[in-house]
């Protein structure tokens, strides 16, 4: 088979010839990926079985303490504390993901019915906050929200927070500062599939007297599928791990999985508690992005 | 064109003063004369000129600029030659599957599972070579690990969207593997490279977390110093150098832009 003559972009070739050359070619990068990617993700999953030193060091006594210690059995009984916090990761993201979603359609048709100039005017305006640093970001909501700033004293007025106290740590600024910073992760993608809407479509649905949801979910969503799709996964895989806003904004009060991984590798020193953390982690995002492509062809279908 | 409904105007513009209301306070309060607190004293651009008289602030502008220079000229390398073994060869429908999943990782996983898994195998290595304490080195080798992924994926489609046409006629004309890969495929890659190696360079100019977890003691980036800042307190210089660095992101997204608008018009 392998010495059979074929034509192959214009070369007349054998495939063994062929695989040998890409092979060559996929070594380097593939060699790359092998060693600093995939390795250190099983030796992750080893870890994760491993136990911890007195002093921090790893110890090959393997256990699967670290998964109970996860699902709260510990020496003292059951606490739901780290499962609280791993559904609070996936709550938050969910949320993360949804209110930016409602909030980028607006901001798609708005920027879609520019003329071509300022079109790209409002898309740099939104592409800039995407490329701008997140510890930056995060820090001028920490900046914003100072007891010394307008919101700080208003929310004072009303008695939500103590006079003089800033408007953080809670969940609150959690969800403020986790909306800014994805919000360009759904918009930019959405708008590549709105600004390619069949405006007859949803205009024939409107002659027919669909209702505003009828004409959202069956000329509209249809349509925006693709960029709707590629900025949820931007949005809720990241924000499941995000821990430079919790850090800043939510403090030990608001924590999320992203803090507790940090933590264990940081000031606690237990990476193979780190490591089965990560693990669960992974799962849940796995889980997410699997329910969330079988409810998508699901969509596609209706 | 349509014309938007008033409910989308309201909320559009809403929206964009919800993303950049924080910065505009950070950059207004960059210019403010107060050395604490956050209370107008009048203008001042001197937090800017003290940036440049601290050296801690200096070294981090640098490693920065190293970390994001060095990561990203051998993630583009390494990128575009896998790209180019992935796409251009009869690979069985096997393989192909295995090496998409591979290239897919870095961006379905989050990336503290990343910078974890590094820690990790960066700790065991430790005892193989030196080069794996913690610094500048592993944060480069975090760094060409998740663009690669993005790159190798840019390249790809850019060569699929070429497609075979110039190859085979160039092929007919008898050009051998180098002459056809220096003087037809590179030229005509050469858009989706730029753009692939932009990406990586943003990339990594935006990374925390990686960074965060790889870095040693003497290679600080900005990003890490603002955050250990931002803990001990903020300070007027903290918000001149952010503004710092959200100027110098507007003259690289406006730069890119401009790339791309006049390559499509090409």
């Amino acid at each position: 088979m392998s010495n059979a003559l074929l034509s192959w972009y214009g070369e007349l070739t054998t495939r063994g010839r062929l695989l040998k050359r890409g092979s060559a070619l996929l070594m380097p990068g593939m060699l790359w990926l092998m060693l600093f990617l995939v390795l250190p993700g099983l030796v992750l999953v080893v870890v994760s079985f491993a136990t911890r030193g007195a002093y921090g060091q790893l110890e090959w006594t393997f256990t699967v303490e670290n998964y109970q210690r996860l699902a709260g059995f510990s020496l003292f009984g059951w606490t739901s504390d780290y499962l609280i916090i791993l559904w609070r990761s996936v709550v938050v993201a969910l949320v993360t993901t949804l209110v930016s979603v409602v909030l980028s359609y607006p901001l798609c048709f708005f920027i879609a019915a520019r003329s071509e100039r300022s079109r790209y005017m409002w898309l740099t305006l939104v592409i800039i906050p995407f490329w701008t640093n997140m510890v930056i970001r995060a820090y001028a909501w920490f900046l914003i929200l100072a007891p010394e700033m307008p919101f700080a004293k208003i929310a004072a007025f009303f008695g939500f927070i103590p006079d003089g106290m800033p408007l953080y740590p809670n969940a609150f600024a959690v969800y403020l500062g986790m909306v800014s910073m994805f919000l360009p992760f759904v918009t930019l993608p959405l708008f590549a599939s709105v600004e390619r809407i069949d405006w007859a479509l949803v205009e024939a649905a409107q002659d027919l007297y669909a209702s505003p949801v009828r004409v959202f979910t069956q000329a509209i969503l249809p349509q925006t599928m693709p960029g709707l799709s590629v900025g949820i996964i931007l949005t809720f895989v990241p924000a499941m791990g995000m821990f430079v806003v919790p850090d800043l904004l939510g403090g030990a009060k608001y924590m999320l999985v992203g803090n507790l991984i940090q933590q264990q590798f940081g000031s606690s020193r237990d990476w193979p508690f780190g490591a089965a953390i990560s693990m669960g982690l992974m799962v849940l995002t796995m889980i997410g992005l699997h329910i969330y492509r079988r409810k998508g062809k699901e969509i596609e279908y209706v | 064109m349509r014309r938007n409904h008033l409910i989308t105007v309201t909320l559009s513009l809403m929206t964009m003063a919800f993303l950049y209301l924080p910065l505009i306070g950070v950059a207004v309060f960059s210019v403010n004369s107060a050395r604490r607190g956050l209370v107008w004293k009048g203008f001042t651009l001197s937090w800017y000129t003290k940036l440049f008289e601290n050296e801690w602030i200096l070294e981090a502008a640098w490693n920065t600029l190293v970390l994001a220079l060095v990561s990203t000229v051998i993630a583009t390398v390494l990128g575009t030659i896998l790209a180019i073994g992935m796409d251009r060869f009869p690979w069985s429908k096997r393989t192909n599957g295995f090496l998409d999943i591979i290239l897919h990782i870095p961006v379905v996983i989050p990336d503290i599972i990343l910078a974890a898994a590094l820690v990790v195998a960066f700790g065991l290595l430790r005892v193989v070579s030196s080069i794996f304490e913690p610094g500048l080195i592993n944060m480069i080798i975090g760094h060409i690990t998740f663009q690669l992924a993005f790159v190798a994926l840019v390249v790809r489609s850019r060569l699929v969207a070429i497609g075979s046409e110039v190859e085979e006629a160039a092929r007919d004309l008898f050009a051998s593997n180098w002459y056809l890969l220096r003087k037809v495929m590179l030229p005509l890659l050469m858009p989706g490279i730029i753009a692939g190696g932009m990406l990586a360079f943003t990339l990594s100019l935006d990374d925390f977390v990686i960074s965060f977890f790889t870095a040693g003691p003497e290679s600080q980036t900005l990003p890490l110093f603002i955050f250990a800042a931002v803990r001990r307190g903020v300070t007027p210089q903290i918000h001149a150098l952010s503004t710092l660095v959200m100027l110098i992101t507007v003259v690289l997204v406006v730069a890119t832009e401009r790339f791309t608008r006049s390559k499509e018009k090409e």
